[in-house]
């Protein structure tokens, strides 16, 4: 059986509760957090080698030492519950199932960095969530576990759920900032770094739940011992949305360094591709990520099993690799057209564009226009060029990486799947594989 | 007689509010207008008049404009009448490689209606949304606060034939919520 950190008490009855939690040694690494030196605590994060799971990877611990500590200034942490990266689900799953794994691993980040308010930020979407966390965060305060003096100590943290309204860029900490002040989610130019100037112009710690959710188990077993679990630099367990064409969709925690075809093919995980078709190609790490053909998910271009790892996925640059993103884990099957979803997401970037860069805010719309014309049938050999020339002129020219997410998926379609835009404009949009299943099929 | 009601939260939703003020530093209380905006719909038809968002930035102690500019930001504020329940079905990348395009196709020929558009007894409103957080079991769709998942033509059936007995406004924050 893989070692499970994070979902280790999902199956238990009413685990969503203070009570059943608590039997399950809930809030016990809460209390041996607090009889510890807060720089103690960030000291087991930096040895565990946890890196952020909302996206980037950054190392948490290293995050935490950034934070500006003016005295007499207040810090706050914010959680980011955003999920709003298409294919990642996992923190949903998580806040509903174990909401207190989240509460636990709030209150010891929240010691750890002297912040004494913090808020959870969850997309308004989620409001039956928010409810849940609302719920378990009266629970605690009425157990003494939030509000004056947490546990008898000398330590007092407020915490508060807040609920976004729909928009992906509030993910992007920056805007997710703006949004928690009551605006647009307009990204920051950055420096300043929250670290330095955050929420309300304060030192500020913005983290994704699964990131502050793995803190309890890491304080459990000290960071050591959490870092010999994974594959080198990829340490701990993750939790993989998986979707799409698969047998068995849903969320999994892998330890890190499971291999991609056991993942994909094993009874564990996926439990292989849909009515045994052929695997066709996989994003791996959320939309943003690059997409790549079935043979190379599976083995890099020197021949090795692709793990389920930072460093593996990336093998190959953006030449052969991905990345392991959200680790949402998207698989089609030989049904699905590449550029029919393409198409799909492109429409997505440029609809969630806040529209503060012109690369950004035109470049997403003219990708979909002339993605939608191929589709149509009225496309030209040289919209391929057109398209590869627009992307390569967003990438890396905008405030935040929503440009180069929008990016990168059609710079891998086009680098890896070249065929398939050639074949529909040579046909005028007739050779179009069926592009999804109906419910019959 | 149309006759125009003073526009004012109840005192339960008013109650709320304040609490929901109180989370936030003093002078950072526009920090509560993206929650209060949700309230807002809940209390007033399921969207935001201009009355209405003058009235919450009268209560903000916040210029109009600033209330204006977050409601047309972000996608769940309606700042147009809707149906008493608006389904928001989801047609990113995942849930439309499962059939999306099938459940907004099958819901426009049910009901209609077009993506966008309310059906003439003002009960249904459909309108398509992104991703969800919800992919594994899509293809998936919202009302209210409720999460409709792994969806089939004949559980849409049931799904809209409840609410249509219901025949009540649902909003993403349920009135369940603000009377407790
Ligand atoms: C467009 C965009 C959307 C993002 N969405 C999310 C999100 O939904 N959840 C999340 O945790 N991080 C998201 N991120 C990453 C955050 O900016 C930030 O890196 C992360 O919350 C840091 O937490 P971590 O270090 O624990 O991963 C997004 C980034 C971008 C550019
Ligand atoms: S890259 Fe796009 S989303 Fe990000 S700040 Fe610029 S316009 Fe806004
Ligand atoms: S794509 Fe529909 S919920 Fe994610």
């Amino acid at each position: 059986m893989p070692k499970k950190l994070l979902l280790k008490h999902l199956e238990v009855p009413g685990i969503q509760s203070l009570d059943v939690y608590r039997q399950q040694g809930g809030y016990e690494n809460l209390k041996k957090a607090l009889s510890m030196v807060p720089d103690a605590i960030t000291e087991e994060v930096k040895k565990s080698g946890l890196r952020g799971r909302g996206g980037a990877g950054f190392p948490t611990g290293m995050k935490w030492s950034f934070l500006a500590k003016p005295p007499g200034v207040p810090r706050y942490l914010v959680c980011n519950a955003d999920e709003s990266e298409p294919g990642t689900f996992k923190d949903r799953y998580l806040m509903q199932r174990i909401p207190h794994l989240l509460l636990e691993g709030m209150i010891i980040s929240s010691f750890a960095l002297g912040a004494n308010t913090s808020y959870i930020y969850i997309r308004g979407e989620l409001m039956y969530v928010y409810h849940i966390l609302q719920k378990a965060i009266d629970e605690c305060y009425a157990a003494g576990l939030l509000g004056k003096n947490i546990m008898g100590s000398d330590y007092s943290l407020h915490l508060h759920v807040h609920c976004g309204a729909g928009a992906y860029i509030c993910g992007e900490e920056t805007a997710l900032i703006e949004s928690l002040e009551g605006k647009r989610g307009n990204p920051r130019i950055k420096p300043p770094f929250p670290a330095v100037k955050g929420l309300w112009g304060c030192p500020t710690v913005v983290n994704n739940v699964e990131t502050i959710a793995a803190v309890v188990p890491i304080i459990e077993m000290g960071g050591d011992a959490y870092a010999a679990i994974g594959v080198g630099k990829s340490t701990g367990t993750k939790l993989i949305s998986a979707s799409g064409h698969i047998n068995k969709p849903g969320v999994y925690e892998i330890e890190l360094g499971v291999p991609v075809e056991e993942f994909i093919y094993s009874d564990e995980y996926c439990g292989g591709v849909r009515n045994g078709n052929k695997l066709k190609a996989v994003v791996a790490g959320g939309s943003s990520v690059p997409i790549l053909p079935g043979d190379l998910i599976l083995k890099t271009t020197k021949g090795e099993p692709r793990l389920m790892t930072y460093e593996s996925l990336a093998d190959g640059g953006f030449q052969s690799g991905t990345m392991l993103g959200s680790g949402g884990f998207i698989v089609m099957d030989e049904t699905a057209s590449i550029v029919k979803n393409l198409w799909n997401f492109t429409r997505f970037y440029h609809h969630e564009s806040c529209g503060q860069c012109s690369p950004c805010r035109e470049g997403t719309g003219w990708m979909e226009k002339i993605l939608h014309k191929i589709l149509d049938g009225h496309g030209e050999m040289k919209d391929i060029d057109l398209l590869w020339d627009i992307q390569s002129k967003i990438e890396g020219k905008t405030i935040c990486p929503l440009g180069d997410a929008a990016a990168w998926p059609v710079a891998s379609a086009i680098r890896h799947f070249r065929y398939e835009f050639e074949e529909l404009i040579k046909s005028g949009g007739k050779v179009n594989r069926p592009a999804y299943a109906t419910h019959a099929g | 007689m149309n006759v125009k009601k003073e526009i004012a939260f109840s005192p339960e939703a008013l109650a709320l509010v304040h609490k929901l003020l109180s989370r936030y530093p003093d002078g950072k209380q526009k920090s509560a207008l993206l929650p209060i905006l949700h309230l807002a719909q809940t209390e007033f038809d399921g969207w935001l008049s201009p009355e209405v968002m003058d009235y919450v930035a009268c209560l903000l102690n916040i210029q109009p404009v600033e209330v204006y500019e977050v409601a047309s930001f972000y996608s769940m504020f309606n700042l147009k009448p809707v149906g008493k329940c608006l389904i928001e079905v989801c047609r990113t990348g995942p849930c439309w490689l499962m059939g999306a395009e099938d459940v907004v196709k099958y819901i426009e020929k049910k009901l209609g209606i077009k993506d966008g558009q309310t059906t003439p007894d003002g009960m249904f409103t459909l309108k398509t949304v992104e991703c969800l957080a919800s992919c594994g079991t899509a293809p998936m769709m919202q009302i209210g606060e409720t999460y409709h998942e792994n969806l089939t033509p004949e559980k849409i059936d049931d799904i809209l034939g409840n609410y249509e007995m219901l025949n009540e406004r649902v909003t993403h924050w349920d009135k369940k919520h603000i009377k407790a």
